[in-house]
């Protein structure tokens, strides 16, 4: 009898499909030569402050366990550092530090779900929340965010999308690709449409430092929502430190000690290297930081500008480090027109699509590149429009 | 105008080649605003040169280099100004600072062999009158000069793409 290994695979796993990105990644990986705006990650290595100190720190011999919740002393960091949003969270009991907040978006989601509960999720954005909500049993449904509404989430969406099973609303702004921001206004609709509905919010403000226009609003900080929310937020964006793998979510005791429960059983603690490199970031990191975000922004308008001169209708991100501009004037499809970048100029970005329906037309552009490549990129991309 | 001016310095301090039109799209203003800029400010001598780093270890002409302490006696109503002129006006001076601590001038020198530098020293720097005493220290290796690390860039390890 021949055994086929693939009957054992659960059948939720099995029905996940593959990630866009993964396909067109290894597309990429194939072609020699490339400039790649495909990246999702800063293109600063570590500030040397916080590489440094975790030197210190194995020299001084941490390399030991900490507490399931995360080193205490980091919890207080991150606790004082909330404050900057006008969000209170208790270092005891009310923070958790998790490998990522790729884990904290999991745990969330595992200790928030009931069998057939819904998941509201903006679309387009960052790929993990769908394959993570039906992992844990949920229902993903996308909320459509349109260039028409600055890529911003509207109560009527939200209203339209409610049921009777809806249960979690994910926010995740600024947003991963479209580089759309909420501001207090805006999310004072959501909070309305939120508490008449009963929902539970997970909030991924990742992005949070990288705003460019204004200040980034905590949907913790709006009346009645600190409740109901649990705040995720973690290092690899704003201090490039995306391979430390350090994240944290912050929320109401009740909800922080259910996701710990799952974390202590399937992570135990995050590795204390990253979290001692964490605490370094928190405390001696933000000078260095607030350079890495002045430098973000140039480029953001240098690759927001030089987009528009190729003709290309680009929405102002102002948020994260992506343009989303359109490509729906070309008449190809997300997927073709990548595909044509990459073979026939050799440069790489993300088709829209990859991060759920509403993002078909459009391409992410990262900005976390050399101006030189910018540059140089956007001349190959101004090649193949005049062919098209 | 203030920030701006700041920002086009630090932009330029660490890439003097950015083109006007560059720098305005980078920090969204129009290109008239960033040719009047850099016009004031290289009026006001603010900005006084736009210069090169250059490896010449890899060019195989390498170049000699010291820094030699001097200390001097400062003279009445001059002070360390005129002595410190004397000396930065020799071409082979790369950079004069005045410090504080166990001397007083720091001189940077640069020439093509170490005669060069020796034959500065002693017909130059050591017979100048108020110089009581020199210290020399030769250069043997340059990691980093204006921020720039002389064993390259680090490459990009990053993955191609990611999400
Ligand atoms: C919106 C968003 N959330 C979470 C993550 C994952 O971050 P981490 O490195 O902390 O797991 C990303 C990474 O691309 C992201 O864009």
């Amino acid at each position: 009898m021949t055994v086929n290994p693939n009957s054992f695979i659960n059948e939720k796993v099995r029905k996940l499909p593959p990630s866009g990105i993964r396909k067109f990644f290894d597309l990429v990986s194939q072609t020699e030569g490339v400039i790649s705006l495909g990246v999702g990650e800063p293109d600063f290595v570590t500030p040397w402050h916080i590489r440094e100190a975790c030197y210190y720190s194995l020299e001084k011999g941490f390399t030991m366990y900490t507490s399931n919740y995360g080193m205490p002393e980091l919890r207080k960091a991150i606790s004082n550092y909330l404050k900057k949003y006008q969000t209170e969270y208790n270092p005891e009991d009310e923070i958790l530090v998790t490998v990522g907040v790729s884990e904290a978006v999991d745990l969330a989601l595992r200790a928030l779900i009931s069998a057939g509960d819904e998941v509201l999720i903006p679309d387009p954005s960052f790929v993990s929340y769908a394959p993570g909500a039906l992992l844990a049993d949920g229902i993903p449904i996308p909320l459509g965010t349109f260039e028409k509404d600055n890529f911003k989430l509207t109560g009527e969406e939200l209203r339209s999308k409610i049921t009777s099973r809806s249960k979690v609303l994910l926010l995740t702004f600024p947003n991963n690709p479209t580089g759309a921001i909420m501001t207090k206004e805006d999310l004072e609709v959501i909070a309305q449409v939120v508490e008449e509905n009963n929902l539970v919010v997970i909030s991924d403000e990742i992005y949070s430092e990288l705003t460019y226009e204004g200040k980034h609003f905590s949907f913790a900080a709006l009346p009645g929502m600190w409740e109901r929310t649990v705040i995720l937020n973690g290092f690899s964006k704003a201090f490039a430190m995306t391979g430390w793998r350090i994240g944290y979510a912050a929320g109401p005791r009740e909800i922080i000690s259910a996701m710990m429960k799952i974390h202590q059983y399937s992570i135990m603690c995050a590795p204390i290297m990253g979290q001692k490199a964490a605490l370094e970031a928190l405390k001696n990191g933000e000078s260095e930081m607030k350079k890495m975000v002045q430098s973000f922004n140039q480029r953001r308008n240098l690759m927001v500008n030089g987009l528009r001169e190729l003709g290309l209708s680009c929405f102002e991100p102002k948020g994260s480090f992506y343009a989303f501009p359109s490509i729906k004037e070309t008449g190809l499809s997300s997927e073709e027109f990548a595909e044509r970048l990459l073979t026939e100029e050799k440069v790489a970005v993300v088709p829209g699509n990859a991060f759920g329906e509403s993002g078909q037309g459009f391409i992410r552009c990262c900005y976390a590149a050399s101006v030189n490549n910018i540059n140089e990129a956007l001349e190959r991309m101004g090649r193949l429009l005049k062919r098209l | 105008m203030g920030d701006l001016k700041r920002e086009v310095l630090q932009l330029l301090e660490n890439d003097s080649r950015l083109s006007k039109e560059q720098l305005a799209k980078m920090l969204n203003v129009s290109k008239e605003d960033i040719a009047q800029i850099i016009e004031e400010l290289e009026q006001d001598s603010v900005i006084l040169k736009y210069h090169t780093v250059i490896n010449w270890d890899k060019q195989s002409s390498p170049r000699v280099r010291a820094l030699i302490e001097v200390t001097i006696t400062p003279q009445r109503e001059f002070g360390f100004d005129k002595i410190a002129e004397r000396i930065y006006r020799f071409p082979q001076v790369k950079s004069v600072y005045l410090m504080s601590g166990s001397y007083d001038l720091c001189v940077i020198i640069e020439g093509e062999t170490m005669h060069d530098i020796s034959f500065f020293l002693s017909e130059k720097l050591a017979t100048l009158e108020y110089v009581n005493g020199t210290r020399t220290h030769f250069v043997m290796k340059r990691y980093k000069e204006d921020g720039v690390i002389f064993s390259g860039e680090e490459s990009d390890k990053r993955l191609v793409v990611s999400p």
